[in-house]
């Protein structure tokens, strides 16, 4: 009798489990797996993830976004875990995750947030890269097969075989076709079909390749002799193209490091070079350049923040002609009174660039600024996998060879450049033909001082936005003028360019402090060998 | 060269000293009677009177003159020889670590993890023996050769080639800069076995005296005045001799004096490495009464203010150099106190105004002033206040 | 007779001058009624970046506490000087404060180097500093409280979470640090440390670079190529402050991201993160004794506090500004208990001084001048807050000898009887 009853009992239990189960749908089941994401351990919500994907649940990918955004939370009175939207005044708007029940309002203080780390992300990325392999924006399908390839999950197989079939951007196939051949390799198929996996894997051969198959020459057991030696000598083509791309990437830093120092100098081989002022202001230009960026950056993001991908465009003027300004103030007011005595100078400005520090120090505060990357500059170009270049450091050579030449044109091409070259090499033949020498001379610091303006631009991308910005690049401006020869915009291209690579060359060997200081006694020592730098000017001027 | 004959009649010292010029006099008996009132004031006048003066200033004063020390050699290869180096910072820094290794040596077992052999940093840095250069710098006679031989050394091989390859004028600078530069990487390296960043500190005892003591202090004091004096006649003496003229000459017209014959780069590579010397001396005075040395003291930017000192207290005069370098320290001393936000407002719109206003410094400038005080009296006008307060 | 007078007109004008130099910076000093507190931070040069937030920090509690009526009945004033990111600058300001302004007790320093410089100094005055930043531990002087972390409150535990699952089961280290003290010694700790848990020596690659290193592009693409070794890798970052900007660019630019090779910093805190779009970091770890977004009543208080005091509402607080607010108010409750300023009855006063942490539970100083305090290793978030992932259940004492140094690891510091004293192997009494 007992019996009955119980087996009563539990049917009746049974069906209306089943029952209640049918009325909600499919959704209570997501709503209660993601009840389970209220543990502190994050292995255990590493684990949900996966089951909320597996639910297969329409609205699972919401979840596990939202998971991502930090918009689930714990509600502290009950503990249940809810959606939050911030409503526009400060509150919360609850929702049931998978229901989508309302569950009424609550403040912050009542909501405690889900956290998650760098396990539960992966988790996500991977969990979302089985949804998002159908997904129409090709980046999030480039990016799904990426996390496929990570979790080497060989449930997704199918699912991407049948994919690969209709699938048209090439990117996305060949990311397909790696990730195919990785769950190849770990799946139970012949060793023939291994084998063309692997070749597969060999016309891709990233970084993430050789990671993938080291570890899994690691894990192959010693029987499987042949397929260990077919993996090992993949594993030595790929690191063998990945140190041939070394090379490559190495000269492009070193490019990149010179375009740097190009940039910082430009403007010093004007003041210094072609006026013979010893501006030891001139990094503090570089540094009013690099805070106007900020200003603008600022101000587009309060304003307009439609324009803010663009306001690094915005800046480039602005920074020139702010730092102009400085530069034209600077002359008017302290630089003219010293022509001819170009050690003074070199007191004067030190003095100003105190001052100009420490001006910045007032007015923005001595703390970092922070200038964003507009997303067109920021990641990298892929060249071909496995050698990919930064989009910063490019735009950065491009910029620095762009105004260089640019201030070449100017030098050559205009009236102010001629009226300039003929007053640096005559003053009193330029004046005496009508040229008023000291709106030039006032005007070519201005340019001078403008262009370090524009380096500052260009560095706030890749550096501090601090007061002291200006010191770190002052020393190695002057070492790549002096090396290059005074007065030769030619000379700072190249001794830019050379101590660039020179440096990149010598840093994995050595290390970046022995680098630079065998970098600067290669200075001393060519100076001896050429005391007036790469190319010299000739002629009378050269004494004085 | 009215002293030549003198010498035999009452030996070389009075004869230098009658030999130097009515500044340079003054400037001794100054220097002297300020020594020996701080000395009276600090040790004989007992703490709490009005007129004593704090060990604290003694300190400072004998950092000042260290200051004026290395001033006076920057002096010597600027003001009379026209070789600016930007980089002379460096000797400072070398003879300063001469000295910082000998305390440190001295420190013995007194150190933290007690290694009678090794300083607590290389201990720290699983340094198993002493590096090679360190042997010897725990006796005070090798320190004090190293003092002085180091920056010397540095500076003949330096000059050696620089000078041999006419590298001149504004190139020199920034090569000297390079060195200085190059110098401040590598000291910074902990690998280098000089402490790294930190440097080397925590000093003891020198020649077995406690540093913490008054009268140590007080004697360092009297050491860095004694040295001072020394530098600065041994510069007066290399000015006004017939060396000196030649310097003058070459500063003025480099060509024109090696067609005269006159080979100058022995001329400037001699002068260079006195200087270099000069400013090695002053470094090891300085460590001992700062307790630190550190890679920092190589940075150009040090190396540029001790020109400006020499340039606001008056380019080639020994004293304006003297004077610059206190005068400018004790107002960083004094302004970073008083006014810590605006110091460098001040600091740098004193260096922007000097070279506008003054442009052979203070001492330069004096003689101008007096001269036009002198037309205005004659001229029966009054002269009522006294322009710029420099005199 | 003309030379004679003008050369004593000379002498006068320099006592003149000597007497002002000494008479300027000491003003009257009649006020028996004012405790004065030294503020020994550089407000200029390199490190203003880090400095001058603390010596705000200072100046705020000092008038948080003349408001509620100040200290023992008087009025408590900040003296400010700037040293200037000059170490020996540091020294002659630290004996002016004591010895010039007479003050009570000094906050100060951030540097190791400018620590080292001013030791002497404050033993031989006997006076007292308050040291707020986390440090490489090796020294335990009379007169120095440290307020910060040592090694074993923010290395080793951060290095165990990523060894742990939780963490991402981490098996391959870099150890990227700028060539100076702290880095040095917390690398010898975690090297010691990683191969007592069985980390090969193949494993682990050491990176140093200058101060205020720049061209990080190398370095990080180094990182990349260790860590695409196929073991799971994350960079142990002791990179100085000013070096970490250009640092994380670059990460960020070359596409290294938190899931892939986390980087677990320990001199990054929200102030860095303020100069940087932390977007492309989120997921990069940082090791702290503080958050800012930690959620407690006495944080909420503090930061409000702040950003009045400071008019800004954008600006942000760190670990520093925690330690320098601990210790304050350690001083000024030792001060209390022990009815007067005095240097020697505060520092017995301040052994087993406990005060509230901002992030929850109670700091402790204790006897070898090192706080107990809880460690918290957080994330980046897209904001540039740090969110905390892990964290300590109790609190962590301070060690100033590391055990992972042989040498280091016999010594002793307690101030107390019988040892009394700052590194030694056998008690003094």
């Amino acid at each position: 009798m007992k019996i009955i009853k119980k087996a009563i009992l539990l049917l009746s239990t049974l069906t209306c489990l089943v029952l209640t189960g049918a009325t909600l749908g499919a959704a209570s089941e997501l709503y209660d797996v993601t009840q389970e994401l209220n543990t502190k351990s994050y292995s255990k919500k590493a684990k949900v993830v996966a089951k909320i994907a597996e639910t297969g649940d329409e609205q699972a990918a919401d979840i596990l976004r939202a998971l991502m955004a930090g918009d689930l939370f714990a509600r502290k009175s009950d503990k249940i875990i809810v959606l939050a939207e911030k409503q526009p005044d400060g509150g919360y708007a609850l929702i049931a995750p998978g229901t989508g029940a309302a569950l009424g309002t609550a403040k912050k203080s009542d909501l405690s947030k889900v956290k998650i780390n760098n396990r539960v992300r992966n988790a996500i990325k991977a969990a979302l890269g089985g949804l998002d392999l159908n997904h129409p924006d090709p980046a999030k399908r480039l990016a799904a097969a990426d996390a496929v390839f990570k979790s080497l999950d060989d449930d997704m197989l199918p699912l991407l075989e049948a994919r690969l079939k209709t699938e048209e951007n090439d990117k996305v196939k060949s990311a397909f076709e790696q990730t195919i051949a990785a769950l190849y390799l770990n799946a139970d198929v012949d060793f023939a079909a291994k084998v063309s996996a692997l070749h597969t894997l060999k016309e891709s051969g990233g970084p993430e390749v050789k990671s993938f198959l080291s570890r899994y020459l690691a894990e192959l057991p010693e029987e499987e002799a042949e397929l260990r030696s077919q993996v090992a000598e993949i594993l030595d083509a790929v690191e063998r193209r990945l140190s041939n791309f070394a090379l490559v990437e190495n000269l492009f830093q070193g490019l990149s490091l010179g375009s740097v120092l190009l940039l910082a100098a430009i403007g010093l081989a004007i003041t210094f070079g072609v006026m013979g002022v010893i501006n030891m202001a001139h990094g503090e230009m570089v540094m009013i350049g690099a805070y106007t960026t900020y200003v603008i950056q600022e101000i587009c993001r309060t304003s307009f923040p439609a324009g803010l991908e663009y306001s690094l465009i915005v800046a480039i003027p602005a920074a020139f002609v702010v730092a102009g300004f400085f530069g034209v103030l600077l002359e008017k007011s302290v630089i003219r009174f010293l022509y001819g005595r170009p050690l003074e100078t070199l007191l004067a400005t030190w003095g100003v660039s105190l001052i100009l520090q420490q001006f910045v120090r007032t007015i923005f505060g001595p703390t970092n600024k922070e200038v964003s990357a507009p997303s067109w500059l920021s990641g990298a170009w892929e060249v071909t996998s496995g050698l990919s270049l930064t989009y910063n450091r490019i735009a950065i050579i491009i910029f620095a060879l762009c105004v260089l030449f640019a201030l070449m044109l100017v030098l050559k091409k205009t009236l102010f450049g001629l009226q300039m070259r003929a007053v640096t090499q005559n003053r009193q033949m330029a004046r005496s033909m009508g040229v008023e020498s000291a709106t030039v001379d006032s005007l070519t610091f201005g340019l001078g001082s403008g262009i370090a303006g524009m380096a500052g631009v260009a560095l706030s991308q890749i550096d501090n936005v601090s007061p002291n910005l200006g010191q770190a690049y002052i020393i190695d401006s002057f070492m790549v003028v002096v090396f290059g020869g005074v007065g030769n915009l030619w000379g700072t291209l190249v001794g830019a360019g050379s101590l660039g690579i020179v440096n990149k060359f010598l840093e994995p060997y050595s290390g970046a402090v022995l680098a630079k200081i065998l970098v600067l006694v290669a200075i001393i020592l060519f100076i001896q060998k050429r005391p007036r730098g790469l190319f010299a000017l000739k002629g009378r001027s050269v004494e004085g | 060269m009215t002293s030549q004959n003198k010498i035999t009649e009452k030996g070389p010292f009075f004869s230098l000293l009658s030999g130097l010029p009515g500044g340079g006099k003054a400037f001794m008996g100054i220097l002297l009677t300020a020594a020996c009132l701080t000395l009276a004031g600090n040790l004989l006048i007992p703490e709490g009177h009005a007129l004593h003066v704090p060990t604290y200033l003694v300190s400072l004063m004998g950092k000042y003159l260290c200051y004026a020390l290395l001033a006076l050699s920057v002096d010597l290869i600027w003001g009379y020889c026209g070789i600016l180096s930007l980089g002379h910072g460096a000797f400072f820094a070398l003879g300063g670590y001469a000295m910082g290794m000998y305390l440190m040596r001295q420190i013995g077992d007194r150190g933290v993890y007690g290694n009678a052999e090794l300083p607590d940093f290389m201990v720290f840095l699983n340094w198993q023996e002493l590096p090679w250069y360190w042997y010897g710098m725990d006796n005070a006679f090798v320190a004090a050769i190293m003092v002085m031989l180091v920056p010397g050394l540095l500076a003949f091989i330096f000059g050696w080639f620089a000078f041999r390859s006419r590298v001149t004028g504004v190139y020199f600078s920034i090569i000297t800069q390079a060195m200085t530069y190059a110098l401040l990487l590598a000291f910074f390296r902990n690998d280098m076995g000089f402490g790294g960043n930190n440097g080397l500190t925590d000093f003891k005892d020198i020649l077995g005296f406690d540093l913490r003591a008054d009268g140590t202090r007080a004697a360092l004091f009297a050491g860095s005045v004694i040295a001072l004096a020394i530098g600065y006649l041994i510069c007066a003496f290399v000015t006004q001799s017939k060396f000196g003229r030649v310097l003058v000459a070459i500063r003025d017209a480099e060509s024109r004096a090696r067609f005269t014959g006159y080979r100058v780069e022995y001329y400037k590579l001699a002068v260079f490495v006195i200087s270099a010397v000069l400013a090695g001396i002053a470094g090891a005075f300085y460590v001992p009464q700062v307790g630190i040395i550190n890679p920092s003291e190589f940075s150009p930017a040090n190396s540029i203010e001790v020109v400006i000192w020499v340039a606001i207290g008056g380019r080639g005069t020994l004293w304006g150099a003297v004077l610059g370098a206190v005068l400018v320290n004790w107002g960083k001393s004094y302004f970073t106190g008083a006014f810590p936000d605006l110091w460098l407002y001040m600091l740098g719109g004193l260096f922007v105004f000097s070279t506008l206003l003054l442009p052979k410094g203070i001492v330069g400038t004096a003689p101008d002033v007096k001269r036009w005080l002198q037309e205005k009296m004659s001229a029966g006008a009054d002269a009522g206040e006294p322009k710029k307060g420099e005199a | 007779m003309q030379k004679l007078k003008k050369a004593l007109g000379k002498i006068s004008a320099t006592v003149a001058l000597a007497a002002t130099a000494f008479g300027m910076t000491s003003p009257a000093m009649s006020a028996e009624d004012v405790i004065k507190v030294g503020v020994l931070h550089s407000l200029s040069g390199t490190m203003a970046i880090s400095e001058t937030t603390l010596k705000d920090s200072v100046l705020m509690l000092v008038d948080d506490l003349n408001k509620k009526g100040g200290l023992l009945g008087k009025k408590v004033e900040a003296v400010v000087v700037d040293p200037a990111s000059n170490w020996p600058l540091f020294a002659e300001k630290a004996r002016e404060l004591i010895e010039v302004e007479k003050v009570d007790v000094v906050f100060g320093c951030w540097t190791s180097v400018s620590r080292k410089s001013v030791l002497p100094v404050f033993e031989e005055l006997n006076s007292m500093l308050f040291y707020p930043v986390q440090y490489e531990g090796e020294e335990s002087s009379r007169n120095v409280f440290y307020t910060g972390a040592a090694p074993n409150q923010q290395a080793i535990p951060a290095v165990e979470y990523l060894m742990s699952e939780d963490g991402g089961s981490v098996e391959r280290w870099v150890l990227a640090g700028t060539d100076y003290v702290y880095p040095r010694t917390t690398n010898k700790i975690l090297e010691a440390f990683l191969k007592s848990k069985g980390v090969a020596e193949e494993d682990i690659m050491i990176n140093y670079t200058p101060f205020g290193h720049s061209d990080w592009q190398t370095i990080v693409s180094d990182i990349k190529k260790f860590g695409s070794a196929g073991k799971k890798t994350a960079v142990v970052s002791t990179i100085n402050g000013d070096a970490n900007v250009p640092f994380y660019k670059e990460l960020a630019n070359q596409g290294i991201k938190a899931e892939d090779i986390p980087v677990v910093a320990f001199s990054v805190g929200e102030e860095e993160l303020a100069g940087l779009d932390t977007k492309p970091l989120v997921g990069h770890l940082a090791a702290w004794n503080y958050f800012m977004s930690v959620e407690s009543e006495e944080n909420a208080a503090f930061i409000k506090k702040w950003k009045a005091f400071i008019g800004d509402e954008k600006r942000v607080t760190n670990d520093p500004m925690e330690a320098t607010y601990i210790g304050f108010n350690m001083w000024v409750q030792a001060v209390k208990q022990a009815g007067t300023t005095d240097i020697d009855a505060v520092r017995q006063a301040m052994y087993g001084q406990e005060v509230k942490n901002l992030t929850g539970g109670m700091a402790v100083m204790n006897t070898n001048h090192h706080l107990s305090k809880p460690v918290l290793i957080g994330e980046i978030q897209e904001n540039g807050q740090i969110e905390t992932v892990w964290n300590t259940d109790g609190v962590v004492k301070g060690d100033a000898w590391s055990d992972f140094i042989p040498e280091s690891a016999k010594l002793t510091a307690d101030w107390t009887y019988p040892f009394v004293c700052g590194g030694c192997e056998k008690p003094m009494y």
